[in-house]
């Protein structure tokens, strides 16, 4: 379980006050305070956490956002920023004497520039919601987190968020250009632009990722691109995870970089077959979803190479996608994974860490020994180009010994992702869940760095106070100053 | 013999005589930005070589002193490349004799034409080791692709310019190189005409991994644009060989303009290594060399304000970089500034004569509440300002 701070009884004491103060701040109904309607706020995609926090505010204007920061600031109030609620790790849940500061209603497109290639939207404007805007003229949003119909750019914003498709096209911090976000002062700050690498520091590197910690992001500018072509997946499966994982070698050493590279076990190919009759090979031991891109002659090329390596490693099954109706076939399971194992069992947590691809075989045979010993089920999925692994921990939240027993699985998954040369988290961010295992990556010292980064922007401790670093006790120990 | 632990020790004892470090690999970037009033020098020079490198995990780390060219031949070597492809400006900076460190590409963020396309030098910094200004070694990051555990200090000491950290280990990610190159090269366009053409390229779904636009004064310093006597606009595909004639094929029926030319894969990477190493500016041993940074669209109102004035440019990153060299006096920098300003971009004075660089601005100062938050990091990184001080802002 993960100890929360202990709310300000100050603050506590002050609720109605502290609510009367922010009211005329916001627009009518921008404020919610009613215990009933600030329920749907308690938790976020780390359902397993609830608390709810002392009321919610939902500003329509970087300005509104602005006056409520200064608001708390001023009154020594924690502020929880929040997009869609989609964080796997706990990133926006609430405290009880927090403010949550939603993004939602601050969802417009602001402009789409395509000489420039670029777009300004507001932080709760949806990742899907970006490409919808440029597709019908051949543009994307890059990054694809597999919440992207949900999930808001502020939120991938503060997550630096990846998906299925970095290892082509980078994760969010290599997708932005700007950023205005407001400091826990009150302050507007304009951080780049529409202009590539601003001078001064990287502001816009050190931010993005920072988790709720250091502003709230209220305006993003994002790079759009021109989509390729055409784009074509294909399907191999073989006898082994060893056997899989020395094709994946195989294919980055022959110089091409699928657009997408995707690694599913037998627990997988079996979860998501039984959920999306994908015509999955069931008799595989682990599987690869390859895609390429570029015109038609372009993907054949790829494709017969990219068949011809995977067939010196005697594949079970290969299936080149002949259309682009095929491809989403192909995609269908994957694309379904988390649905399919909600299927077959009550809950699960999907852990994120990353580790040298080199290490895929021995990582996987050790999380099959836990699973073992703890006795819980694990269907394993990998961005196998870049490393990052997803398992996903089948267990059952009513049964208290079962939940404990997932997360105590989860963080010696991780542990050994560190062990290996890897780390905690590949996309999903430290939030709650992966805080308290931060000194297995990092030393005392490189930890009380970084907090006293977060202190040259947030010197009381009131963004996210509770998230990505562990708890200094006793809690009243001096917080770190810049200096 | 210059170790991790020796570093350290220096570092600790500047901060006990409060002595300021001038902080350099092999120290041909020290007429970059403002010079650093210290009194002593610390290098990494001697902490040199390659510690891994994994072709099929797509990673290397190395020393920060290992000189560049000795990690670009051993990534050439498993055909490989560095994707941000850092320039050598030697030819603006002044030769040292010595060549450039990794260390010293990742302190400074230097980025070449395939910016455009793949990212800048601090997008492909994986993992990082630093000496703080409290004799501290910290780590961020790590030795793989993809991580987000915790603040990003990868990204906030790349481009610092040795005012946070001294950096003693960089991990990159590398990709294959590409099998082919190949230049589209549409002679004759002004500065506007070119800018929409390179953004009509950029924006196609070729993936163009170059766009620069080089005047005809910049084309007559570039030998392999021999065959061109006005403009040149320089469109790059990299990429398996049928592809690049497939791509530079559909390009040229695309712009449909007559006389124009296309290169192969020697004749391109001569072109680029030009463009690359902003060589058309060069051989002004008393000026000053500026880069602008706009919206793509607005590089060619930045050359069309500064008209006026002696000075040399080129476009590149669609449009987006100007670079630019001219008389290094006060008032042609004003004139850069402000012609930067209005197209609401930044801007880097990359090189002058001292007397210049001591008495400007050599980027844009930051607005109050950011240059409180500047100065709050520097503290916290750096709390006895001994690192490199003054080399970005006076002052700081």
């Amino acid at each position: 379980m993960i100890r929360q701070p202990d709310p300000k009884p100050d603050i506590m004491a002050r609720r109605d006050a502290i609510i009367a103060g922010l009211r005329p701040l916001l627009p009518e109904s921008g404020l919610i305070a009613e215990p009933i309607r600030l329920k749907p706020y308690e938790t976020d995609g780390l359902s397993a956490y609830r608390q709810p926090p002392l009321a919610v505010a939902l500003p329509e204007t970087t300005e509104q956002a602005a006056a409520v920061l200064k608001y708390c600031h001023q009154n020594g109030v924690r502020v929880v920023p929040r997009g869609a609620g989609t964080s796997l790790s706990g990133g926006a849940l609430p405290l009880a004497d927090a403010v949550v500061v939603g993004m939602m209603r601050m969802n417009r497109i602001l402009d789409i520039n395509y000489p420039d290639r670029c777009a300004v939207v507001q932080a709760g404007v949806t990742n899907i919601g970006i490409t919808n805007a440029v597709s019908a003229d051949g543009f994307f949003y890059a990054p694809d987190p597999s919440s992207q119909l949900a999930c808001m750019i502020g939120g991938n914003v503060n997550m630096n968020s990846g998906g299925a498709h970095c290892l082509k096209y980078g994760v969010t911090a290599n997708n932005l250009l700007g950023l205005k976000v407001v400091t826990i002062e009150g302050e507007i700050l304009d951080i780049g632009g529409a202009h590539l690498d601003a001078a001064g520091y990287d502001w816009l590197g050190l931010l993005t990722g920072s988790e709720g910690m250091l502003v709230v992001v209220t305006e993003v500018t994002v790079r759009i691109l021109r989509g390729p072509e055409g784009a074509r997946a294909m399907l191999a499966a073989f006898n082994g995870n060893e056997i899989a994982g020395a094709a994946v070698d195989a294919i980055i050493s022959s110089g091409i970089i699928p657009v997408a590279l995707e690694f599913m076990d037998r627990p997988a190919i079996h979860a998501c077959e039984a959920f999306a009759h994908a015509g999955y090979p069931l008799d595989a031991e682990a599987m690869l979803i390859i895609e390429v891109e570029g015109s038609a002659d372009e993907q054949d090329r790829l494709l017969g190479q990219l068949a011809d390596i995977c067939r010196k490693f005697d594949p079970i099954s290969l299936k080149i996608s002949q259309s682009a109706e095929e491809s989403l076939a192909i995609w269908k399971g994957r694309k379904g994974a988390f649905g399919a194992v909600g299927r077959i069992s009550p809950d699960y947590l999907c852990m994120d860490g990353t580790i040298p691809t080199s290490q895929l075989p021995f990582v996987l045979k050790r999380i099959q020994q836990m699973s073992d010993s703890y006795n819980l089920k694990v269907a394993n999925i990998f961005h196998a180009g870049d490393g990052n692994l997803h398992p996903l921990i089948m267990f059952d939240a009513n049964d208290a010994a079962s939940f404990h027993a997932a997360e105590e699985f989860g963080a010696d998954i991780l542990k050994l992702c560190v062990e290996v040369g890897g780390c905690l988290t590949g996309e999903h961010g430290v939030g709650v869940e992966k805080r308290d295992l931060m000194p297995v990556q990092f030393h005392a010292h490189e930890l009380q760095q970084q907090r006293r980064l977060k202190s040259a922007f947030d010197p009381d401790w009131l963004l996210n106070p509770s998230k990505v670093f562990p708890l200094l006790e006793p809690e009243s120990a001096a917080l770190p100053q810049a200096a | 013999m210059t170790t991790e632990d020796s570093i350290v020790a220096t570092v600790a004892d500047a901060v006990r005589t409060r002595e300021p470090l001038l902080i350099q690999g092999n120290g041909t970037k020290s007429g970059m930005l403002r010079p650093v009033q210290a009194g002593r020098t610390l290098s990494t020079a001697a902490l040199s070589g390659i510690n891994l490198y994994a072709p099929k995990e797509l990673i290397l780390s190395a020393w920060a002193g290992t000189p560049l060219p000795e990690i670009e031949a051993a990534v050439a070597a498993a055909g490989q490349h560095l994707i941000a492809e850092p320039p050598d400006l030697s030819a603006l900076l002044g030769e040292t004799g010595r060549p450039q460190t990794l260390g010293g590409v990742v302190a400074t963020n230097l980025s070449g034409p395939r910016r455009v396309a793949w990212g800048a030098m601090r997008d492909h910094v994986m993992g990082i080791r630093a000496v703080t200004g409290r004799a501290e070694i910290i780590r961020s990051g790590g030795r793989v692709l993809k991580n987000v555990t915790g603040l990003d200090l990868c990204k906030l000491l790349t481009g610092s310019h040795g005012t946070l950290g001294v950096i003693t280990e960089i991990t990159l990610k590398v990709l294959p190189a590409p099998e082919a190159t190949g230049t589209l090269a549409l002679p004759g366009l002004d500065a506007v005409a070119a800018v929409a053409a390179l953004s009509a390229a950029l924006g196609s779904p070729f993936g163009v991994s170059g766009a620069a636009w080089l005047p005809a004064e910049a084309v007559a310093r570039v030998p392999g644009l021999a065959d061109i006597s006005g403009s040149a606009t320089l469109i790059r595909i990299e990429e398996f060989a049928p592809s690049v004639t497939y791509r530079i094929g559909r390009l040229k029926d695309q712009f449909a303009l007559t006389g124009a030319l296309t290169f192969g894969t020697e004749a391109s990477k001569a072109i680029w290594l030009d463009v690359r190493d902003a060589r058309p500016l060069a051989s002004r041993p008393d000026g000053a060399v500026w880069r602008i940074s706009v919206r793509p669209s607005a590089g060619p109102g930045v050359l069309d304000a500064l008209q006026s004035h002696d000075m040399r440019s080129f476009l590149d990153w669609g449009g987006g970089l100007v670079w630019l060299s001219g008389p290094a006096d006060a008032a042609t920098h004003a004139a850069v500034e402000s012609a930067a300003q209005a197209a609401g971009g930044t801007w880097t004075l990359l090189h002058a004569p001292d007397t210049l660089r001591n008495a400007v601005r050599v980027v844009p100062d930051e607005p109050g509440a950011l240059a409180r938050i500047t100065r709050q990091v520097k503290a916290a990184m750096d709390p006895a300002h001994i690192l490199n001080p003054g080399r970005l802002y006076a002052g700081l």
